[in-house]
């Protein structure tokens, strides 16, 4: 097992690595900004090191800040977590070079699955299904037009080095198209670094459904299951579920042997997610994006399956076998993550603030990966995730039940919530019934 | 004379509108972000920008002054 793990995120996700590590009996060390000094995954840490200023450009994505603390405290490995530093191919070059662990894959394959458009050709290649869309870069509002005709409306506008569902909208037409390019485009120059769009299908009712995978340190590549994430806001998730009520024995069974076949393409090493859109009116599937990290919503697997997957990165990145028996992976029960975000629960504006009172609720079933605690002002230099709430039950009804008691349960005061969404959305009979896709919170919200 | 104030704790992305400015109601004058969202702040009058109180990369505290329009 690693002696030592520097955990180059905040938050939530910092402390949960922590937690792992600290279990297995691995030196855990943090980073932090001057924003986070408070927050508990700093106090959790074995050491903690101050980085820099608020602003991420000047704290958790300076490389040389991260690996100079690396450098200071001894680390033997750096976990990226997720977003920030964790799909920067160079980063992880970097961490390599430095003579590091790196908790993650090769970076010729955080590199591959990066550009979406290269991802996509490469999936289709390999005999993953993907949707109708283009093989490169659109140039201009032309090309796009042009494309789209090939297509056929409507069209997703994507940044092709996105994630977190910035930057994408759908066309409906060619005037949308026009008006909705260069938007897209300036998006993803500020957010992503790179201009390049790419044009895909819009699927006029689709689940999102993503599968875990794990990539081993012998090269084989198994799958844990899927989650469906299809309840969103702004194109980013708010809560996931996991078995999907929209996929049937025979669909998983394909979804997870056409996740393998992504991991094996690209020779992935570690935990990763192949994320894949259901059309709900003909039952296909195909492949949209692989994410070469660990993501927000993996506790509802780790719920179902009983294995710690941040142990699992650990072991696989040292060399080592997983823990579990490849071959004997059965879930059972059900599992539920609730996103508890600071915004308004109407119309999801972000809420930052000082945490006046911070009460969680606990019970059979309850997990809650808190980023922070009572006292501590949430600032608006970070995603706006305060908590993760996840339930686990014998079957979803109970997951359900559980979960209506802990968001009631829940107290957070000092800023806004949506928690009170949250109990919207466990009330509603589209979701209730499990049969809902990605436009269930815009009917919510008219 | 209208004052502009920002409604929440954020960045200031971008200034778009300038001082000496014509500006009407509903126009753009400045994006916010805060937590990776765009809180485009609009003017609410129309009239002459006045005063541009902010710059890009400020830190705008709830209340804060951001424009005047006379």
């Amino acid at each position: 097992m690693l002696e030592s793990v520097l955990v180059a995120n905040r938050g939530e996700i910092a402390r949960r690595v922590i937690a792992t590590a600290r279990r297995l009996g691995v030196r855990a060390i943090a980073v932090y900004s001057e924003a986070d000094a408070e927050l508990p995954f700093v106090r959790e840490a074995d050491e903690a090191v101050l980085i820099g200023p608020p602003q991420p450009a000047a704290s958790y994505l300076d490389v040389a800040a991260v690996l100079a603390a690396a450098r200071a405290t001894h680390a033997q490995a750096i976990h990226p977590g997720y977003g920030f530093l964790s799909e920067n191919a160079s980063f992880a070059a970097s961490v390599l070079e430095a003579g590091l662990t790196w908790i993650g894959p090769p970076p010729a394959a955080i590199d591959q699955m990066g550009d979406k458009i290269n991802a996509r050709n490469l999936m289709e290649q390999a005999g993953v299904p993907v949707s109708a869309g283009t093989h490169d870069p659109v140039a201009d509002v032309a090309g796009a037009l042009a494309a789209a005709e090939l297509i056929g409306y409507p069209v997703m506008i994507k940044a092709a080095a996105g994630g977190g569902g910035i930057g994408m909208s759908a066309a409906a037409d060619p005037a949308q198209l026009t008006a909705g390019f260069e938007t897209a485009r300036s998006r993803a120059e500020r957010f992503f670094g790179s201009p390049a769009i790419l044009l895909e299908r819009y699927l006029q009712r689709a689940r999102h459904v993503e599968v875990q995978i794990l990539g081993l340190a012998d090269g084989r590549v198994v799958a844990l299951g899927e989650r469906d994430c299809s309840v969103q806001r702004r194109h980013q998730k708010v809560a996931e579920e996991t078995p999907s009520p929209g996929v049937s024995p025979q669909l998983r069974e394909r979804m997870l042997a056409a996740a393998v076949q992504a991991g094996l393409t690209v020779g992935y090493r570690g935990a990763g997610t192949v994320e894949f859109l259901v059309d709900v009116d003909t039952g296909d599937f195909v492949f949209l994006e692989m994410n070469t990290r660990l993501q927000v919503e993996h506790p509802v697997t780790e719920l179902v399956t009983g294995i710690d997957l941040v142990e699992q990165q650990f072991l696989i990145s040292d060399g080592a076998d997983v823990s579990f028996d490849p071959d004997g992976v059965t879930p059972s029960g059900h599992a539920l993550e609730l996103r508890i975000y600071a915004e308004d629960s109407k119309r999801f504006l972000p809420s930052p603030g000082t945490i006046k009172d911070w009460a969680e609720p606990s019970g059979p079933g309850v997990r809650v990966d808190a980023g922070y605690a009572a006292g501590n002002t949430v600032t608006p230099f970070y995603d706006p995730l305060l908590a993760k709430l996840c339930l686990r039950g014998a079957d979803r009804s109970e997951a359900l039940e559980r979960a209506r008691a802990a968001v009631a349960a829940f107290t957070i005061a000092g800023l806004r919530t949506n928690l009170e969404f949250h109990a919207e959305l466990l009330r509603s009979a589209e979701f209730s019934s499990g049969d809902y896709d990605t436009a269930v919170v815009s009917r919510l919200r008219p | 004379m209208s004052e502009v104030r920002a409604e929440m704790v954020a960045n200031v992305w971008k200034v778009v509108a300038a001082e000496g400015d014509s500006v009407a109601d509903g126009d753009t004058l400045v994006i916010l972000e805060s937590m990776k969202m765009e809180i485009p702040v609009l003017a609410e009058d129309s009239g002459t920008l006045t005063k541009m109180a902010v710059a890009e990369g400020d830190v705008v505290q709830e209340g804060d002054l951001i424009a005047i329009i006379q």
